[in-house]
């Protein structure tokens, strides 16, 4: 290194502080680590699609309603489980439960307007995809907002719609792998299901509505936003 | 990977990467104790995780787990700072100044107010500059971990620097050193 830094990354090399982890870290995770492998017998990742959110207490009975759709996903939907690969599986469970915890923590939207415009550019900045956000009001699927949300690993765009009383939370993201996905159960556990791709974009509609309603939604949707 | 997938064997494999992921997470959370519950947390979802890790490079999938706990408890704790970050105007920042710093800046700066302007940048380009300069890690590396293009990682690592030289300079003329 020169005498002096001559770039800013040299500057930032020079001085920026590398934290080193502090004495006991790694006793107390071996300690957590035991304690979990004792409670689970196993190291429980096929069973635990995705990872607990949050790890403060009154998150619990979320996560145990999350197990429970899971339990549910994983006990009734056998067919469809051997045949789809693992990771659709999770996929399919995790949209699920997102939808479900949305409804649970009072946290449906990180931004609430009915407008597109307002939605749209809000997700510009935290996200690096711009998800097609359109109003559907005039089909009786009125935007009710949007929220940044977790899923496959990626923070995806969660758009709010309702259809009467009910709820829809659409979930896009853009997907890299180009192995193209199968088509998850329509239903699960009340929860039906839509999975769809347009342009780069993963899509997927999730509701209580019925079946042929959240098909009418995914039709309208793709029509207004293609 | 082997079928013996114990606390044990993932220790080997993760505690050599423990001040990694600390200095990752202490950047992220800018607080010790906060750090210390995100690694934690991190450990223990990499090791529910680790029977079905595939990739070839375990400390890039271990820090994008970390990274994913960090930006969780930031969501969760600090929701207003990850959307005013993501709110600003950073182009604009960008633009006032390119990557080449002031000789003044370079002289003057010290290791206060260098921490302090690692600190300051939103955390998609704090990350990024961690892992960069402070880590050493590749372009791909980095791509993998924060889940972006390579491409990404390149253009936020040169916004990141921009907006450094332009902080500083502000600093400088604040504090009347410049």
């Amino acid at each position: 290194m020169a005498e002096r830094p001559d770039t800013m990354g040299d500057l930032i090399r020079r001085h920026g502080t590398r934290y080193a982890a502090p004495a006991g870290l790694a006793e107390r995770i071996g300690a957590a680590l035991d304690a979990l492998h004792a409670e689970s017998g196993r190291p429980a990742a096929p069973a635990v699609p995705f990872p607990p959110r949050r790890s403060v207490m009154p998150w619990r009975p979320l996560a145990l309603a999350a197990s429970f759709v899971l339990a549910v996903v994983l006990s009734s939907g056998a067919t469809w489980y051997v045949t789809a690969s693992d990771r659709e599986d999770q996929l399919a469970a995790e949209v699920v439960a997102s939808h479900v915890r949305s409804m649970q923590v009072q946290h449906l939207t990180d931004v609430l307007s009915s407008n597109q415009h307002t939605v749209k550019p809000w997700f510009d900045g935290k996200l690096d995809l711009s998800p097609p956000v359109v109003d559907l009001a005039d089909k009786g699927f009125p935007l009710v907002g949007g929220r940044l949300d977790y899923l496959d690993n990626h923070p995806v765009a969660a758009l709010v719609y309702r259809s009467n009383q009910h709820v829809i939370n659409l979930f896009v993201w853009t997907r890299k792998s180009g192995v193209p996905a199968p088509q998850p159960p329509a239903e699960i556990q009340g929860y039906n299901l839509r999975q769809w791709r347009q342009g780069d974009l993963t899509c997927w509609a999730v509701s209580d509505v019925e079946s042929g309603e959240l098909d009418t939604f995914v039709k309208d949707f793709r029509a207004a936003a293609g | 990977m082997t079928t013996e997938t114990g606390p044990r064997q993932f220790e080997r494999l993760a505690l050599p990467h423990l001040d990694a992921a600390y200095n990752l997470a202490r950047w992220l959370t800018r607080n010790d104790s906060d750090a210390d519950d995100v690694v934690q947390d991190a450990y223990l979802r990499a090791y529910k995780y680790f029977a079905s890790f595939r990739g070839e490079n375990f400390r890039a999938w271990l820090l994008a787990v970390v990274r994913r706990a960090a930006y969780d408890w930031m969501h969760r704790n600090r929701p207003a700072e990850v959307v005013s970050n993501a709110d600003m105007d950073l182009d604009a920042v960008a633009s006032e100044a390119d990557d080449s710093p002031e000789t003044a800046l370079l002289r003057k700066a010290d290791q206060t107010m260098v921490n302090e302007m690692i600190a300051a940048l939103p955390p998609q380009f704090r990350e990024v500059v961690v892992l960069r300069e402070l880590q050493e890690l590749s372009y791909k590396e980095i791509a993998e971990i924060a889940d972006v293009p390579v491409g990404t990682v390149m253009s936020r690592l040169a916004r990141a620097r921009a907006m450094l030289a332009a902080d500083g300079k502000r600093r400088l003329k604040e504090y009347g050193h410049g």
